[in-house]
């Protein structure tokens, strides 16, 4: 059954280029059949997959699945048909058994919620390995093709299946359509849901007999053993690129229906490769390409973030200690040499030089042979922190309890990200002209030509 | 099945013998999967092992004991450290991220195995049950080929040395682990490293995973990590008493389980797997049953009292 008829090497790419042709072609009526299938399936299950992920559910779907098996072999060794109907009935009544235990365990014994799902999990796989090798071993007739089930294999699916394929998928699309704001509301903010007076526990049945119905019917398709993946791998990857629900689960259905059709179509081309397994590595492929390379919360984007932040709190902090030399000067000189600098700031020559050089291109500072200055810009924002620094200091001296050292490493940090409007309502809240080392508290420029017009 | 017959008798033996030691290893480990809320994690190693062993055999080209050991180790420890740094850096819930790392990591290995079907002593039925009946069949030959003495299954002796290495660090480091395991904090303030501990039971685990490959299969492992523990944990007092009756549930479930397959003749390991299920099914029938007669019993005590 497993005999994987090695391909004459030459050959081999010739006739997976004309599998591939034939199933674009649309000529064969069964390869297209399978490729809407595959679309459809990766389209529902990812997108009931989005809503159980958000429930914090993530591996519901793995247990419903593995709960199946034995409904399957069940129905298979009482009807002695292989009807898409016949398994499919067996394998929703196993799979809800599933669900109804995972939800007991936890809530009758002291059994964990985790350790819950692993014990349905295995003990339905384990049920229904069993009735496998037990129906294997017997003399039933048509007893072939039930251990594809367990990886998918799409080359063995019959029209029958398909049909009931896109029929039990339109159905969970369409709930969730009309479903759409009950099932938001009840994934988001269950307790929020209850005191608008909506029936939480009819749609979170409703929810899990949709989860049930996607996974039973794609059996065929994906397999048993992988399912928990087209369930939750689409939605972690479009989390990546939205924070929209309804963007979010378009984007679920575009990455389930890609990879699911790539899965089916490799295992039509190559038919000894099960489906299963190929749907879950493009999936992984394009959750990895998301986590890595999408635009908002990639893992990229937060680097260069990260160093972007970095330098400018080098830089701001240069800034700052040119102001402080110049106030320990008494503003009367206003050029100082890297020596000076570093005595003051701890900065490794390499960094300190490179963020200067930047810091002349921005003009806030210029070099001149003696040193370097401030310029009139640089002056501004050199108090412009100085000011948020001492300010911050002030406000944990008076506000939170803590002596003047620990204020410092505070204020380090903040100073950074004050803005306007807080350092405004810092102002308001303080009568202080001096921070609590004794330094004076800079004002801005255009607060002393008030004050002075005042006078 | 009418004469005794002394080697089908041995044949027994050997099965009995692997099946017992692997039941008892896993139950051992599972034990404090359940404690420290990993139930999921050893599932998760469970399937991933498959690629370890498959890696190790299409690299190094044997498939020595030790070879498997060191590939299956690498590949959980892996398991373990991408789910976690997954679930850090992308911010994504634990569970999530042990799904779609381990999702992965066994399509790879699935996909392996059906390429080179033909090289490896694997295929996908395999991966599913174990072969533990052709276990007695695998032997290892002591000095050289023509000469030497037949001491037994490979997966045998594979699984005892497993046992020992999981009896011995239990034994030894049984303070740390119930430490770190019940009262982290304390563990922390203690200096007692919890990483360390963490991946030295992830280590366990894969040891475990995979010298029961050959016996019962990379996922009804699970089964056997999971089930005997849990009920274990349904009725023990102390971490000592779990570990006892963990293993009590797991040397039952083998031996009813052999019954059953022999009865039906069905999958052993299977069988095995799903006699765990159902002690389970029983140990909780009775306690419901114990926990309504003693509601009963306080009604009736509150009612006459009142009356």
């Amino acid at each position: 059954m497993n005999g994987f008829e090695p391909y004459p090497e030459i050959g081999f790419m010739q006739q997976a280029w004309h599998h591939l042709a034939v199933f674009w072609s649309f000529e064969d009526i069964n390869a297209t059949w399978v490729l809407i299938g595959s679309l459809l399936l990766g389209m529902s299950a990812s997108v009931i997959g989005a809503f159980a992920f958000l429930r914090k559910r993530s591996l519901l779907g793995d247990a419903l699945a593995h709960a199946a098996l034995p409904g399957v072999m069940m129905a298979f060794l009482l009807s002695g048909s292989r009807d898409a109907e016949v398994i499919f009935f067996g394998a929703l009544l196993s799979s809800l058994l599933g669900f109804w235990i995972i939800d007991w365990l936890p809530k009758n014994t002291k059994i964990k919620p985790d350790a819950a799902l692993a014990i349905t999990l295995s003990f339905f796989f384990a049920l229904g390995l069993m009735l496998l090798s037990y129906i294997q071993t017997s003399e039933m007739a048509n007893k072939s093709g039930l251990d594809k089930l367990l990886f998918g294999q799409a080359a063995a699916i019959t029209e029958d299946d398909i049909q009931l394929l896109i029929w039990v998928t339109s159905i969970v699309l369409l709930t969730v359509l009309v479903f759409f704001d009950k099932f938001r509301l009840i994934s988001f903010n269950r307790l929020y849901a209850k005191t608008l007076g909506v029936h939480v526990k009819f749609y979170e049945v409703l929810l899990a007999i949709m989860i049930v119905l996607s996974v039973v019917v794609g059996l065929q398709l994906v397999g048993v053993v992988l399912m928990a993946a087209i369930l939750l791998t689409p939605i972690a990857a479009a989390r990546f690129w939205s924070h929209q629900l309804s963007t979010l689960l378009i984007l679920a259905a575009l990455f389930g229906a890609i990879s699911a059709s790539l899965g089916a179509q490799i295992s039509y081309v190559a038919p000894a490769m099960p489906t299963g397994p190929w749907i879950v590595v493009s999936l992984s492929i394009l959750f990895f390409i998301s986590f890595i390379f999408a635009p908002q919360q990639g893992l990229l984007k937060r680097y260069l973030d990260y160093r972007q932040l970095k330098q400018r709190v080098v830089q701001e902090n240069i800034l700052r200690t040119l102001y402080k030399l110049l106030e320990r000067e008494h503003f009367q000189r206003n050029h100082f040499t890297l020596a000076e600098i570093t005595a003051l700031r701890s900065v490794s020559t390499a960094d300190l030089t490179r963020s200067i050089q930047r810091l002349i291109k921005k003009h806030l500072i210029s070099e001149k042979s003696n040193g370097y200055s401030l310029s009139e810009e640089g002056l501004l924002k050199a108090i412009k922190l100085t000011r948020r620094h001492r300010l911050w200091e002030s406000y944990l001296s008076q506000h939170a309890d803590l002596n003047s050292e620990q204020v410092h490493q505070q204020a380090e940090r903040i100073e950074h990200i004050l803005n306007k409007e807080q350092e405004e309502q810092i102002v308001a809240e303080l009568m202080e002209q001096l921070d609590p080392h004794g330094a004076p508290i800079p004002k801005l420029p255009s607060q002393n030509l008030r004050e002075t017009k005042n006078k | 099945m009418s004469s005794f017959d002394l080697a089908d008798w041995l044949l027994d033996i050997w099965i009995l013998a692997t099946a017992s030691l692997v039941a008892a290893s896993c139950a051992m480990v599972g034990v404090f999967l359940i404690l420290r809320r990993q139930a999921l994690m050893g599932d998760a190693i469970s399937h991933s092992v498959l690629l370890g062993i498959v890696l190790a055999y299409l690299i190094s080209g044997s498939n020595s004991l030790w070879v498997m050991l060191l590939g299956a180790v690498t590949i959980g420890l892996i398991t373990a450290w991408l789910s976690e740094s997954l679930h850090k850096v992308s911010r994504l819930q634990s569970d999530a991220s042990i799904g779609i790392v381990f999702t992965l990591l066994f399509s790879i290995g699935v996909i392996l195995v059906s390429l080179y079907t033909g090289q490896i002593d694997l295929d996908q039925e395999c991966v599913l049950y174990g072969e533990i009946a052709f276990v007695p069949f695998d032997t290892i030959i002591w000095g050289d080929m023509e000469t030497g003495t037949d001491i037994g299954p490979r997966a045998f002796w594979l699984i005892l040395i497993v046992f020992l290495i999981v009896l011995i660090s239990i034994t030894l480091g049984f303070e740390r682990l119930k430490t770190v395991t019940f009262h982290p904090s304390l563990a922390l303030s203690l200096g007692i490293s919890i990483p360390f501990w963490h991946y030295f039971l992830m280590t366990l685990v894969s040891m475990t995973t995979v010298a029961s490959f050959d016996a019962v299969g990379a996922i009804l492992v699970v089964a056997l990590l999971i089930i005997p523990a849990a009920s274990a944990y349904l009725l023990a007092k102390s971490l000592k008493s779990m570990l006892w009756l963990a293993v009590l549930y797991s040397q039952l479930s083998v031996w009813i389980g052999y019954a059953l397959s022999y009865w039906l003749n069905s999958s052993i390991a299977a069988s095995i797997a799903v006699s765990a299920g159902l002690l389970m099914i029983v140990t909780l029938l009775i306690m419901q049953i114990r926990k309504v007669q003693q509601k009963r019993h306080y009604l009736q005590q509150l009612n006459t009292e009142q009356a």
